[in-house]
């Protein structure tokens, strides 16, 4: 069973998001950068399907080469391989873009199934999973808490609408990950000094036979980013007794905050 | 990033997996742990102990990462982090305390039998060196471990050790012979199950609360005469090569939460108007906390500085007798002003800064007292 995890390193959900003097991208400066927690997830349910299976973990994905540090982790968590994809033309690039090109290494690399987050929590596009599925001409199955294998299938639990939908497909295939799939393991200390010694290779676009020139116009780009507006301070209801601040709290429910 | 200077990419990764075990397996049980005056230890350390956490220097051929001063110092910065010092100082008392001397003297036994399972973490020891009789004069001991044949048979008894209800095993300095002098004593592994032993009392402290400290009582407890660490009568210089790495220990813990209080603090001053302005635009308060961070990065200057004297194999006894010496003042000095800048709240004792306050003075008293280390440093500088 040759699992093949998509993989995006993104700022840490404790950074302090600040909005470059561009207005479209976001300061990077003093960011801390961790693996995407929905990537975990998909980490770990395929260091699982190893364990249960046999086969190997590889871990790929398109970014800065500041994304090998990502990687790395992975591999310390028990991935076997890893594969970066870097290249300048890819700076800015639409999850589409991204998704093409991810299909294309895949293409290059043994897999029965790819396990991918269900989005990346610093653009919450939820496309990527499901575009490289298509790409590659595979069933996907999104938003997956549980999954088993049997016979060249998998069946899937997948979260839908106020419920849980039990999905089936034929092998190979694409799931995307959603919280309750796992609990991600910590990379262990004999991990990282293994990790250091793993494959991890470097492409560029040209090595994956892509023509550098056909990723210049992006479908999507950025107009603009605002941050979410500031929180207001709280409001002390005024009143001498349990009666008066009630009215008075009814009054601006009704009045100021019009709840009804 | 003057990180950079010091440390790579895989001390970097070592110090993100340390500090995500704290953030998720230690510091959201803090609270409970203190209020019940004990923490699992058995299961903590298992956990450490599976993923390499608790043997960074130790062989990797009795479980260790065999890695050097460097990833160690990486640990105990990491350990800085933990929201209560109980629950730094229990850990560290099984990697820089009470091992040290069984993997530098110990028996190939001792090593396969106690120390690969420190590092495994399963199980828990603790260091009884201290005696109701005998604490910074350690000569004094009174605790006697008298040879007969294949065993030692050892009685007295060991107050304010830590760990002590729940060790599988102590390290523990005895006496073995009445002459006068440095060379009566011998450390031993003494294993918690044997016949004689006894917790006689779980001392109640004026802080670290999450740690649990006992008195032990030792009553014609025979020793197999395998579990004396080294040679007979050499004990005493084994305990004071081991303090080093103990005292060495306090000194990153007590930077890197120092640290943690101060930029704590900051937080309450931010928010907290008093007079019309937030607390932090107060010169009074701005200045006196510059001074700590000034001392703070003096103290870590020092554990640098002293990283690299031991990499070079140097003698580290004085640089670390006076590091112990400003880290133990400089961390109540910190916790003692920062809690006086929260006021009233600050002496609420369900408040974080009111527990690194009771916690912080343990550190000029154990593992050598500051008038200790004074005289240790004054002995070196030759007067």
């Amino acid at each position: 069973m040759d699992v093949l995890v998509l993989l995006k390193q993104v700022p840490s959900t404790e950074s302090i998001i600040e909005i470059a003097g561009d207005g479209v991208s976001i300061k990077t400066d003093d960011l801390k950068w961790v693996i995407n927690p929905y990537d975990e997830l998909a980490v770990e349910e395929a260091l699982r399907l190893r364990e249960a299976h046999g086969g190997t973990v590889t871990i790929l994905t398109v970014g800065r080469e500041k994304a090998a540090e990502a990687i790395r982790t992975a591999l310390a968590m028990g991935a076997d391989k890893g594969v970066l994809v870097s290249d300048p033309v890819l700076e800015g690039c639409d999850p589409l873009c991204t998704a093409k090109v991810l299909a294309a290494a895949a293409k290059e690399i043994p897999f029965d199934l790819i396990i991918a987050g269900q989005r990346a929590v610093d653009d919450d596009a939820y496309m990527v999973g499901s575009a490289v599925a298509e790409a590659l001409g595979i069933p996907s199955i999104t938003m997956v808490i549980k999954e088993e294998i049997s016979e060249n299938r998998i069946q899937c639990q997948k979260t839908i609408d106020g419920g849980v939908a039990v999905v089936e497909a034929p092998l190979p295939a694409l799931i995307t990950t959603q919280r309750g799939l796992n609990e991600p393991r910590y990379a262990s200390l004999p991990g990282i000094m293994k990790a250091k010694k793993k494959p991890l290779d470097s492409k560029t676009l040209a090595d994956l036979g892509l023509d550098p020139q056909t990723f210049t116009a992006f479908k999507m780009k950025i107009v603009a980013l605002n941050p979410p507006p500031e929180r207001k301070g709280g409001q002390v209801v005024e009143g001498e007794t349990a009666q008066e601040k009630a009215r008075e709290l009814v009054r601006i429910l009704h009045e100021e905050a019009k709840v009804f | 990033m003057t990180n950079q200077l010091y440390f790579d990419k895989t001390h970097e990764m070592i110090r993100k997996a340390l500090r995500d075990f704290v953030n998720k397996e230690i510091n959201p049980h803090v609270e409970a742990w203190e209020k019940q005056k004990i923490a699992p230890l058995h299961d903590l350390f298992k956990k450490m102990g599976d993923l390499g956490f608790l043997g960074i220097r130790f062989d990797p051929k009795y479980g260790g990462q065999g890695l050097d001063y460097w990833h160690d110092l990486v640990f105990a910065e990491e350990m800085g982090n933990i929201d209560a010092a109980g629950i730094s100082m229990a850990i560290t008392v099984q990697t820089h305390m009470a091992t040290p001397a069984i993997a530098q003297f110990g028996s190939e036994y001792l090593k396969e039998t106690y120390l690969s399972k420190a590092i495994s973490g399963e199980m828990v020891s603790a260091i009884a060196i201290t005696e109701p009789g005998a604490g910074s004069d350690v000569s004094a001991l009174a605790t006697t471990a008298v040879k007969q044949g294949d065993h030692y048979l050892l009685n007295g008894s060991k107050t304010y050790i830590t760990n002590g209800t729940q060790a599988d095993f102590l390290t523990l300095l005895a006496r073995t012979s009445d002459d006068p002098g440095y060379h009566s004593f011998s450390l031993f592994v003494v294993p918690t199950d044997l016949p004689g032993f006894s917790v006689s009392r779980k001392l109640d402290k004026l802080g670290m609360h999450a740690s649990d400290t006992a008195e032990l009582f030792f009553d014609d407890m025979r020793i197999p005469a395998e579990n004396l660490i080294g040679k007979e009568g050499e004990g005493f210089i084994y305990q004071m090569g081991q303090f080093q790495h103990e005292r060495f220990v306090t000194l990153p813990l007590v930077y890197v939460s120092s640290k943690r209080i101060i930029d704590m603090t900051l937080e309450h001053l931010r928010s907290r108007i008093v007079f019309g302005k937030p607390l932090i635009k107060r010169q009074v308060l701005r200045h006196r906390l510059a001074d700590w961070l000034t001392e703070i990065e003096c103290l870590k200057s020092l554990t640098y500085h002293i990283i690299n004297m031991k990499m070079a194999g140097l003698d580290v006894t004085k640089e670390v007798s006076m590091g112990k010496l400003v880290a133990g003042r400089l961390g109540h000095k910190v916790a003692d002003g920062c809690l006086q800048m929260y006021g009233g709240l600050g002496y609420m004792a369900e408040m974080p800064i009111s527990r690194a306050f009771r916690d912080s003075r343990l550190i000029s008293i154990g593992g050598g007292a500051d008038e200790v280390m004074e005289e240790i440093i004054a002995r070196m500088e030759g007067f």
